[in-house]
């Protein structure tokens, strides 16, 4: 047998992310694009890689096709090995049951095999919803040094925003004493990332009391922690400082995507030192054409621009059209926006067209909300697409 | 299609020292990401080709750098793939003609290479070729034409397109093979010049390099194509779309300028959707405009931040441009610093180069100043 490794990851990128709405509708949430050029799921990727850790299960389950395409053999992010590298684990039909992953624990759960494959003495679960860079193995070595079953990783938030938030209450050695789910009158502001270092055979042990309880929901949050603070585990916080957003509606998409500009930028992903790795298409550089006017943007290989882009993130292959008009938007690949019009404060997915002169949204000081426009799409030239409008084809076809 | 690729890396260096100093010809930076040799790479994998050679002679660190496993070009394959070719040197070889400088002797020095060579035909390229053929075609002309060697030609006007390393090919009304001269400075009129894209039956190549070797020939258009003239079916096929071959600096900067002014230009290169032109992935982030940007007509890679303006301009990934800092008609490497209030005209910096605070560099178009890799002015 070829070495065991020190810790796996489990990487749970099921969810179906409904509050994102269109963009949503045939990816999983994972997989949805963010920042020019990468997918959600290349940030937690990236970590592990980063961190030293060689070996991710993918958990699917939602609309998995765009996602298992994406990971591939793992190779754009150096995790294609001999032994280990990145696996997808889809739900399967087991020897005398078959299910779908019932909740995140089950997930693990019915991948026991998988991870005693790799012999670890840790598991890291990780979740495919944020974005942010983060150094697993600072955390791991957290974990060993306080000789803990579990470390959660937390982030201190605003007391506002606690309610929102699996908060967990420590004592000042950092160990957790009390874990509320989205609790009323929040006592701490250390908010859980969904980030949990489990010692394997503890973890494999609450999983398979936890899958022999009928009532349980088969979450982390709502079962397994709470389990093993009742039976007195040596469980601790790991305190996180940085960047970290969970982009699971359309306004902290738009906002996540925004934080990668500005001159020093709250999000910086020119970092050399913690790249963030993606799979590449074979594309041409940009080109800025003579009516091309770009201030506060990034702009990505494959694009055509000829008019005024401000403020905006605009992902591979989009073509500006001369005298259009992109202000506080994201663009997502492949889209066409057409001379003379114009995009604000809104959203377009990929590949869709925007004809001539049509106007998209209107400007974000007076907008009720932000605009999202469905994939592969045509909106008819001087159409004007209202404020906070989703539009899929259902609707577009409905409004024509 | 069954063939084999072998691709030449160095044999036009001399052309162009100041770009050769510490690369091959194929790995030449040109147009933003790319090095000359994901053209010829790119033209063959597009048409299925999977096992390539290519032949390295000196200065090939760059180039194995670029190529790497070749899985960027899903060329890393159990099954042929790429093979970077270096010199074959014995201890107890001729030391004073030990390296090679025509195209037939780098494939003297690589013939236990090509005898293991399975498929049944050889497209052979040089790298100073920039162009997006469709290669399918010309194995398919090839084929159809039962011809034993086939060149690729372009017509080129010698009245107004002057150079003086080009070989021309004249044919019949059958495109069989005539007559082949290199060009000279009194010639005029239209010719078919050679693009150096060939296709050959694999056992015709392994029996015309013994034959080379056992003749001491040199010269393939003078020992092989001249004197098997009206022996062997020799074919030219014409190459109509965009293609440019550089042959000296002011080539390179000229070609590189062609980029932006037309954009037919890039479309032919790189607007083909099944076609499209492979290159090592380096990760970049997408590029960044701060406030006060101002770019206008510029190929622009990824990775790269721009405080000031560009104007006329192929950035390379990672480039850094200041503020207050006005950068026209120039061609910036990887990873150049201009940094704030620097004044560029006509420039081409290779890599890593670093561009002080209020510099001022101003050149010609038709002498572009360059300013080597690393250098800080």
């Amino acid at each position: 047998m070829f070495k065991k490794k020190e810790c796996v990851a489990m990487l749970l990128a099921g969810g179906q992310g409904s509050r994102l709405y269109t963009l949503t509708e045939k990816t999983a949430k994972p997989a949805v694009p963010f920042g020019g050029k990468y997918r959600i799921i290349d940030f937690p990727l990236s970590n592990c890689i980063n961190s030293g850790i060689d070996t991710v299960g993918v958990l699917t389950q939602y609309q998995p096709l765009v996602l298992n395409e994406y990971i591939g053999n793992g190779e754009p992010w150096d995790l294609d090995r001999v032994y280990g590298g990145v696996r997808v684990l889809p739900p399967y039909q087991g020897h005398d049951s078959s299910e779908w992953y019932k909740g995140t624990a089950n997930a693990i759960y019915q991948n026991i095999n998988f991870i005693d494959l790799y012999d670890p003495d840790y598991v890291i679960i990780l979740s495919g919803d944020h974005i942010y860079k983060m150094d697993y193995n600072a955390m791991l070595q957290f974990h060993k040094e306080k000789g803990a079953a579990c470390t959660i990783a937390v982030l201190d938030v605003s007391l506002e925003e606690a309610s929102r938030f699996g908060i967990m209450n420590t004592n000042p050695d950092g160990s957790i004493f009390e874990f509320e789910e989205k609790p009323k009158h929040p006592k701490s502001t250390k908010a859980s990332m969904g980030i949990y270092i489990f010692n394997k055979n503890t973890l494999f042990d609450y999983l398979i009391a936890d899958e022999a309880n009928p009532n349980s929901s088969n979450d982390f949050g709502k079962n397994i922690i709470p389990e093993m603070l009742k039976a007195g585990e040596k469980m601790y916080a790991y305190d996180f400082e940085g960047y970290w957003k969970d982009v699971g509606t359309i306004a902290s998409l738009w906002e996540a995507n925004m934080d990668l500009l500005g001159d020093q930028p709250v999000f910086n992903i020119h970092d050399r030192a913690w790249r963030i790795f993606f799979r590449n298409n074979p594309l041409p550089p940009h080109f800025a054409d003579k009516g091309s006017f770009v201030e506060n943007s990034i702009i990505t290989e494959g694009c055509k621009i000829n008019g005024l882009v401000k403020d905006s993130v605009i992902f591979n292959s989009v073509v500006v059209g001369k005298g259009a008009k992109i202000i506080d938007s994201v663009i997502l690949p492949g889209v066409v926006i057409e001379d003379g019009a114009t995009v604000e404060y809104s959203i377009i997915d990929s590949d869709t067209v925007i004809k001539k002169n049509a106007h998209i949204g209107s400007p974000k000081k007076t907008a009720k909300g932000i605009t999202v426009i469905g994939s592969n799409l045509t909106v008819n030239k001087d159409d004007i697409i209202e404020v906070g409008a989703m539009v899929n084809a259902e609707t577009l076809s409905s409004k024509a | 299609m069954n063939a084999a690729g072998i691709i030449f890396s160095n044999l036009h260096d001399n052309n162009i020292t100041e770009l050769t100093r510490q690369r091959t010809m194929a790995s030449i930076p040109f147009a933003c990401r790319y090095r000359l040799i994901d053209f010829a790479l790119s033209n063959m994998v597009n048409s299925g080709i999977t096992n390539i050679n290519v032949i390295a002679h000196y200065n090939y660190h760059s180039l194995m750098d670029h190529i790497g496993t070749g899985k960027d070009w899903d060329l890393a394959r159990r099954t042929g793939g790429i093979k970077i070719l270096p010199p074959y040197i014995t201890a107890y070889a001729n030391v004073t003609n030990s390296l090679y400088n025509t195209r037939l002797e780098a494939l003297k020095s690589v013939i236990h290479s090509i005898r293991h060579i399975r498929e049944d035909l050889v497209v052979l390229s040089d790298c100073d070729v920039i162009c997006n053929i469709d290669i399918d075609k010309l194995l398919k002309y090839h084929t159809d034409a039962n011809a034993d060697i086939t060149m690729v030609v372009k017509s080129v006007d010698l009245d107004t397109n002057m150079s003086d390393c080009r070989v021309i090919l004249e044919s019949d009304e059958n495109c069989q093979i005539t007559d082949v001269y290199k060009e000279t400075p009194n010639m005029k009129g239209k010719k078919d010049a050679c693009l150096y894209i060939w296709v050959i039956n694999k056992d015709l190549l392994i029996s015309t390099v013994n034959d080379a070797i056992a003749h001491d020939y040199t010269s393939f258009s003078h020992d092989i194509i001249a004197k098997n003239i009206g022996k062997l079916n020799m074919q030219v096929y014409h190459y109509t779309d965009y293609s440019a071959t550089i042959s000296s600096f002011n080539d390179y900067f000229a070609t590189s300028m062609q980029l932006l002014e037309n954009g037919d230009t890039r479309e032919s290169l790189f607007g083909i959707s099944d076609r499209p032109v492979f290159t090592k992935v380096r990760n970049s982030p997408p590029t960044k405009y701060a406030n006060g940007s101002c770019v206008s007509n510029s190929l622009i890679a990824d990775g790269c931040i721009i405080e000031g303006e560009v104007d006329n301009c192929i950035l390379f990934r990672g480039v850094k441009i200041g503020r207050g800092a006005v950068v026209k008609n120039s061609i910036l490497f990887q990873d150049t610093v201009v940094s704030n209030n620097v004044y560029l005209n006509c420039v081409v910096t290779d890599k890593n180069a670093v561009i002080r605070d209020g510099r001022v560099l101003s050149g010609h178009e038709t002498m572009p100043i360059y300013v080597e890799k690393g250098r800080m002015i």
